[in-house]
């Protein structure tokens, strides 16, 4: 167990799982002789050559389309997207190319490959560069769609992800590549789908992933001094999302915060309600209450765009109101 | 595979290429007679959606088709039937597709625009204009990842060459040096509108030099013409790893879909049958009649011989089974299911 940064563990994902199969690529924008936008692929170029670590033109719907054609014929591409924003001009071949392909060609042509890159606001990067698309994608029946919190996870998750035979979604947190925390050495596979419990607790349970795991905790922590017992759940994987885990805790808790860096109108947390709503209704013992990003572009000015996020201040009051108090 | 090809005028042509012409006139017949049944069952309601009919670009598909080697890859949009049944998908697995039925090439699930057989490396019909030319870039990367010597052919119309994928992809085929086809079937409209409304140049083949790419113009109306072109690019290609842009010049009797007229509106009567006359089954048959290999009764024979084997694909389509309604959430992810 070493102790990396989160963006170290992705590296390490991919390095371990690039030597292990070489059927594994990683194609993207300065990805190879710039070592990468935010660092993810440092070393990858010399240690496995430009043929397996391919820098692109700012092409973003030719490279994804590319990728996917090598993937329908059997390589596994790891697509970087330098962030997700720019991912949208590849949305098309995401979802009409990749995610229905198997099901379109009655089960005969599968694409096993992974679109990852850094989602979600960083700071003061204003409206074009600061959006969480998890609810977009997660949307769409063919894909998986993952968003790991940690170190430990962003390894687990990326590694499996490689090997899972279907398109993964995977969205990386711009503002986590820094965070630092243990990683397993080696073989350390975390499941799709399956979510964790990153606080136990009695009293309610705060639904996070990604950036707002951070502060889901952090509220948790304040809640405790104030002698309520939070159970925080990351969900790791949005589709498919584990209900099972959902359901277990509420069935502990009776109470429900869900908490997403998204936009509210659709979003995770609309799925999450509904789930518990209709799954779990005798085990509501308040309304469940979600805490989102504020329903407007992002602003540039760091006072407003504060505002516009999720924070811990705001997940612990949603947390007290589903506990009356 | 691959057979030399003698050009289409001058020497004689032996029995092995009298052999090859047959064939290529047979399967041109076949795509006629198949779609005009098409047609026909789309009027009576047997096939449902959007359906883009082939008629009078037939020798784009079998020229380029007869070109390539099984192990190779193909592309296609959504104008895809006649593509599907040169590669070698049999009518009955086609006709069972449109019909939607279970034992349609897709399993009844793709339908008209989406017709696949990875075990011909048919890698489907796509729906979307122009988003189907990076995946058989993508699919020449793996070849050359993994030092194969297979092509990867796109065929798409003129109008997708407008499309930002068409470009991006291009580029890259062109930079790295992909063993992949560009065909671009120039029908001259884009659903109802001509070429020259659409695209600031009117001839496409000049798109290749923007990014360094051998391409050619081709007469599409003659299969044998078409077949020389693309042993030429497959030659660049395999042999050289380098893509190549062909924009066949064709004709679409027929309405962009079913549900709009061959005529009437964007194009004139005259016009249509004006294209008529260079019919790419004429044109072939006249050649062999002309070389004194193709009789009267030869080519009342076989095209006796396609329309059975139509009428048989149609007869298996209508009695096949319609897929069991657990096929609904079958296939969506790849343990089977529906995740």
């Amino acid at each position: 167990m070493a102790t990396l940064t989160y963006r170290d563990a992705l590296n390490q994902a991919l390095r371990e799982e690039m030597a292990r199969d070489s059927s594994v690529f990683l194609m993207g924008e300065e990805v190879a002789e710039y070592d990468g936008a935010y660092k993810v692929s440092r070393g990858l170029l010399k240690e496995f050559g430009p043929k397996r670590v391919v820098d692109t033109p700012i092409a973003e719907l030719g490279f994804t389309g590319i990728g996917i054609g090598a993937a329908m014929v059997g390589l596994r591409p790891v697509i970087e997207m330098m962030t997700w924003n720019f991912a949208l001009l590849a949305i098309d071949q995401i979802i009409n190319s990749a995610a229905k392909m198997r099901y379109m060609s009655g089960g005969q042509v599968g694409v096993p490959i992974v679109f990852r890159g850094p989602g979600g606001a960083a700071l003061q990067l204003g409206a074009q560069h600061s959006q969480a698309f998890e609810s977009f994608y997660a949307h769409v029946p063919g894909l998986k769609v993952v968003t790991p919190a940690t170190p430990a996870d962003a390894k687990g998750l990326l590694k499996s992800a490689i090997r899972d035979d279907n398109p993964v979604v995977f969205i990386e947190g711009e503002m986590l590549y820094n965070q630092k925390g243990e990683v397993p050495d080696g073989e350390h596979l975390t499941p799709l789908g399956k979510a964790d419990v990153k606080r136990p607790g009695k009293d309610v349970t705060i639904v996070c992933h990604s950036k707002t795991v951070g502060p889901a905790l952090k509220a948790a922590e304040q809640l405790a001094a104030e002698g309520v017992d939070a159970e925080v759940i990351d969900l790791r994987t949005i589709r498919p999302l584990d209900t099972d885990a959902l359901l277990e805790s509420v069935a502990k808790t009776n109470r429900c915060v869900v908490a997403e860096e998204g936009w509210p109108f659709a979003g995770v947390g609309a799925q999450v309600v509904d789930l518990i709503q209709r799954e779990g209704f005798d085990l509501l013992d308040a309304p469940i209450l979600r805490v989102t990003g504020a329903d407007v572009p992002m602003p540039y000015n760091k006072h407003l765009e504060r505002a516009a996020k999720v924070d811990a201040a705001k997940i612990q009051d949603a947390a007290k109101k589903v506990l009356y108090r | 595979m691959t057979m030399t090809v003698p050009r289409a005028t001058g020497a004689v042509p032996d029995s092995a290429t009298k052999a090859l012409h047959r064939s290529y006139l047979r399967q041109l017949l076949l795509i006629r007679r198949f779609e005009e049944k098409t047609g026909e069952a789309y009027s009576l309601g047997k096939i449902g959606g959007f359906c883009h009919l082939y008629v009078g670009q037939e020798a784009v598909a079998v020229g380029v088709m007869a070109a390539l080697r099984p192990d190779d890859h193909v592309v296609a949009s959504y104008r895809e039937h006649g593509h599907a049944l040169a590669r070698g998908l049999t009518s009955r697995a086609v006709m069972a597709e449109l019909f939607g039925k279970a034992t349609g090439c897709s399993g009844g699930k793709g339908g008209s625009m989406h017709l696949f057989d990875a075990s011909l490396g048919f890698m489907g019909g796509h729906g979307i204009v122009g988003s189907h030319i990076p995946l058989a870039a993508g699919i020449a990367f793996a070849h050359q990842y993994r030092g194969g010597d297979q092509v990867a052919v796109c065929f798409f119309g003129e109008a997708a060459a407008n499309i930002g994928a068409f470009h991006e992809t291009l580029n890259m085929a062109s930079l790295w040096d992909l063993p992949v086809i560009f065909i671009v079937e120039n029908n001259g409209y884009g659903m109802g509108t001509a070429v020259a409304r659409a695209s600031a140049v009117n001839n496409l083949v000049v798109r290749g030099s923007a990014y360094e790419m051998p391409a050619e113009q081709v007469d599409g109306q003659n299969v044998l013409t078409v077949r020389e072109a693309m042993d030429r690019a497959v030659a660049r290609a395999r042999t050289d790893s380098k893509p190549t842009l062909l924009e066949i010049k064709t004709y679409r009797y027929v309405g962009h879909s079913m549900s709009d007229a061959a005529h009437g509106t964007y194009r004139s009567k005259d016009e249509v049958e004006e294209y008529r006359r260079r019919d790419p089954i004429r044109v072939l048959a006249d050649l062999m009649k002309t070389g004194g290999y193709l009789s009267d009764a030869e080519l009342e024979a076989i095209t006796a011989e396609v329309a059975e084997e139509v009428e048989d694909a149609y007869r298996f389509a209508e009695e096949s089974p319609e897929p069991e309604p657990s096929a609904l959430y079958r296939d969506v992810y790849a343990d089977g299911g529906a995740g």
